[in-house]
């Protein structure tokens, strides 16, 4: 009987090995850090989405791996004036069940996007200035906006291309005044279960969703692009840190992304192959500046950080070098601007040097000689290292005599307080979508205006209306160098005053079996198509 | 038998009831779900609209007032973030997180009671001392750090069994199960073994107390003297009297499986309702926490319930002493 066992136990082992070798010469298995919400591609505007839809849906335009746009389902695209563009379409693409790409499908997409019922976050932010749209033929769209909008090739690049025979819709849609017509019934993300309507023109087909436990992609045969190496792609959800590396050790997946930094040298140890790039993600702390705040004590009621000097002096006496090296083990950079130079919007500026002395002399010239208390808020489990970074900046503003408590809190809870404006001074991160420097300026220093939808995370309050003026002209501005020149002065103003004090650009890391490389991305994404099977080179 | 039946219903509606409001007003009191959910980039519009379209505009009464009225009518809600109901959500993950529970339970009485009945059989021996240390461990040790070192050992190590995740399934009833096939086996065994292994401490240690003292019970003595084989006093005499008390804890511990797998769901990547929770927990989507702990509770009820029932059969004095009272 215990023999009986033994031989069935060991057949068990060698039937499981053996199945798992034969298919791992085309399957590439891959362990997310986070499960999408759904297979709508319109459904959830989050990246852990986007990055598994890019494998089957794409969009008119692609961001390569340094954000810039690559023609992807369009070929090129002009504006002809402030409020009209003409997309042109590529020729002979087509869906996954056959059918043709045509103006009628793009149409369509940018349709449906307002109808998506109970979307936690909607894509209509990438499409709300667009008024109207028009096939000029059947490989040709022309895209007018309610106003100038330099960034509507980048919004482009965000919203996924959907077929409108798959979902539908009419033999004609239309797109005119801000009203569609044609669309037939609109199908819902419940729909989106069964791989039947998941229909794009991407290199991997959806064959299986099963929530929670994984994902697999088979080969588009038929895909228009480079052929990817894989005929299989099987996306794990493997949300906690330490499992994935387990994952990753065992063999059970054959890249990871987000390893913890920590796990690194290891995982380079036992022959695993780590690659990393800059993000787009900068780390940055926003200090209060709209009067008091409970949070600051020792100063009568004043808020020291309304005065410029007090603000640079708190930038002066961090040590940036010292995080960068102790607490990110090397995995971030040092920031002296709001997105990583050389992309769009950045002016190259360097991160503040480390000078204690001259941030004790600026706090005394600014009447604050003995320093005061300030609440530092951050989440702890949101940006890498989080906590940690919060604290030695403490001890770091302690030494030149401003008395910091940090208050970390869960990023659920993080996010509401910071909102609230319970804190005088937080740490935050930001990473910009849209690879450009409209994107930090708008959200994080813009005057705090929600209805137009500027400031919406400026929760320290800083504003300066020159600032506002020169980033409002750069946002209707079509010209590229123009608008570049623009967002460089707009952010000089604000960093020259100190408005916000950046700290460092996260790298995000990769770790993946020596077989397999890919190229890392500013965006964070794991594009699984992307990943390349070395052994086939 | 049937006024004990009413009664133990009656306070298992209460406890569902009292649970209902606890879990809403604590759920309601964390974090503002709309500062997760939408994209930092929304205007403010954009961000009134989804606050009203969540009902989070109301105030908390009302909030409670319609979702009391929907989960009579067995509508426990829409989740914030997967814009599906979220009763529909959590029973997707109900078979694998049953399936874990239930083997788990299986191996934790295969082992834990023969381990258990030979301690207890044989308290001084060494294999009786050492099964009671390795109990000990089995109940000291965390759990998610049995399951780390587990797949350090069989997954990194050795390269034996897969380190997370669900194996193939196949359908049986319509409900999709992994533990028909062998490839399936290879991943349910891991995080089985970690979710009993603290059962099973609990069975082993069970087990060996209550051979103890029937052991010494006149009518063992007497089987004994009568000539009966050792093995039929074991099997017959012991097995069957210390079945009461390990029946009763293991119901109880079984609702706990099911709804507190948390951990080793989280540690193995087990597709389970635990590790929904958890993520539910990070995303601040309400309906879901609610449903999923309403749907435990309700569970644990259920099971406990059964226990009384299934105790008053095994137990004839519970069922005449009701009827008495």
């Amino acid at each position: 009987m215990q023999m009986n066992l033994r031989r069935l136990a060991g057949a068990v082992l060698i039937s499981s090995t053996a199945l798992a070798s034969a298919a791992a010469a085309q399957e590439l298995r891959v362990g997310l850090a986070s499960e999408p919400t759904s297979m709508d591609p319109q459904f959830h505007n989050l990246a852990t989405n986007t990055q598994v839809r890019l494998n089957i849906f794409e969009s008119l335009i692609e961001q390569d791996p340094l954000q810039n746009l690559e023609p992807s389902l369009a070929t090129e695209w002009e504006a002809l004036d402030d409020t009209t563009w003409r997309f042109r379409l590529r020729e002979g693409v087509a869906f996954h069940d056959g059918t043709p790409f045509t103006a009628r499908d793009v149409i369509y997409s940018v349709c449906r996007i307002p109808l998506v019922e109970n979307s936690p976050s909607s894509f209509s932010i990438y499409t709300q200035s667009i008024s109207g749209m028009e096939a000029e033929d059947d490989h040709t769209v022309i895209i007018t906006t309610n106003g100038p909008n330099p960034l509507l090739p980048v919004e482009s690049s965000t919203w996924a291309i959907m077929s409108a025979d798959a979902s539908g819709a009419e033999a004609e849609v239309t797109f005119a005044d801000g009203t569609c017509e044609g669309l037939g019934e609109v199908p819902q993300q419940q729909a989106f279960n069964s791989p039947e309507l998941v229909i794009g023109t991407g290199p991997y087909k959806l064959q299986e969703s099963t929530r929670g436990a994984q994902i697999v992609l088979t080969r588009n045969d038929d895909y228009w692009g480079e052929a990817p190496d894989w005929e299989t792609i099987r996306l794990r959800p493997i949300t906690s840190a330490g499992p994935r590396v387990a994952a990753l050790l065992s063999g059970d997946v054959d890249i990871i992304e987000s390893p913890p930094i920590q796990d690194l040298p290891r995982l380079e140890r036992e022959g695993f192959s780590v690659v990393d790039t800059l993000s787009n993600r900068v780390i940055y702390i926003a200090l209060h500046q709209e009067g008091p705040h409970s949070g600051i004590t020792g100063t009568d009621g004043e808020n020291p950080l309304l005065d410029a000097r007090v603000r640079e002096a708190i930038s002066l006496s961090i040590n940036r070098d010292a995080i960068v090296e102790r607490i990110m083990s090397g995995y971030a950079t040092s920031a002296g601007e709001l997105l990583p130079p050389p992309m769009f919007g950045t002016s190259g500026r360097p991160a503040d040097p480390y000078d204690p002395d001259r941030a004790k002399e600026l706090l005394a010239e600014a009447g604050y000689a003995d320093g005061f208390g300030l609440v530092l808020g951050t989440p702890n489990d949101r940006y890498i290292n989080d906590e940690q970074v919060a604290q030695a900046v403490a001890q770091m503003l302690n030494r030149v005599g401003i008395r910091v408590t940090v208050d970390a809190a869960t990023a659920s809870q993080f996010f509401s307080r910071r909102n609230n404006q319970e804190y005088p001074a937080f740490l935050a991160g930001w990473g910009a979508s849209s690879g450009e420097m409209s994107s930090p300026l708008k959200s994080l220093v813009a005057s705090f205006d929600p209805d137009a939808g500027m400031g919406v995370t400026n929760a320290g309050r800083y504003s300066n209306a020159e600032m506002d003026e020169l980033l409002q002209k750069a946002m209707v501005t079509i010209d590229d160098e123009e608008r570049s020149q623009l967002l460089q002065q707009a952010e000089t103003i604000v960093l020259d005053e100190h408005g916000i004090v950046p700290l460092h650009y996260e790298r995000s890391a990769w770790a993946m079996s020596p077989k397999i490389s890919y190229e890392p991305r500013v965006d964070q994404y794991t594009l699984a198509y992307a990943v390349r099977n070395a052994e086939a080179d | 038998m049937i006024v004990y039946l009413l009664r133990r219903v009656g306070q298992s509606i209460l406890a569902v009831v009292t649970m209902a409001v606890l879990v809403f007003i604590g759920v309601y009191a964390i974090g503002n779900p709309v500062d997760i959910l939408v994209s930092p980039e929304a205007s403010q519009a954009e961000i009134r609209a989804t606050i009203e379209r969540l009902g989070l505009d109301k105030p908390l009464w009302e909030q409670f007032l319609t979702f009391a009225g929907n989960a009579l009518r067995g509508d426990l809600g829409t989740s914030f973030v997967y814009g599906r109901p979220a009763v529909e959500i959590i029973l997707q993950r109900l078979p694998a997180t049953f399936e874990l529970a239930f083997v788990a339970l299986l191996i934790s009485v295969l082992i834990g009671i023969p381990l258990g009945v030979y301690a207890g059989l044989k308290p001084d021996s060494l294999g009786g001392r050492s099964v009671m240390a390795g109990s000990i461990l089995g109940f000291s040790l965390p759990n998610f750090w049995q399951g780390m070192i587990l797949i350090l050992i069989f997954a990194v190590w050795l390269g034996w069994l897969p380190a997370g995740g669900r194996g193939p399934t196949v359908e049986l009833l319509g409900i999709p199960v992994s533990f028909l096939t062998p490839q399936g086996w290879a991943y349910l065994l891991l995080p089985a073994l970690n979710l009993a292994l603290f059962k099973m401490a609990l069975v082993i240690r069970l087990a060996r107390a209550n051979t103890r003292e029937v052991c010494l019970q006149d009518y063992i003595k007497f089987a004994r003297a009568k000539g009966l084989s050792p093995r039929r006093i074991v099997f017959v005499h012991v097995m069957k009297n210390i079945m009461i008390p390990i029946v009763t804890v293991l119901g109880l511990e079984l609702g706990s499986m099911i709804a507190f797998a948390i951990v080793t769901e989280t540690v193995f990547a087990w597709p389970g309702m635990g590790k929904l929770l958890i993520d539910s927990i990070n995303l601040l989507d309400r309906p879901v926490i609610v449903a999923y702990l309403m749907l435990t509770v309700v569970i644990i009820v259920t099971i406990n319930l059964a226990v009384d029932i299934l105790y008053s059969i095994l137990d004839p004095r519970v069922r005449l002493s009701e009827v008495k009272g």
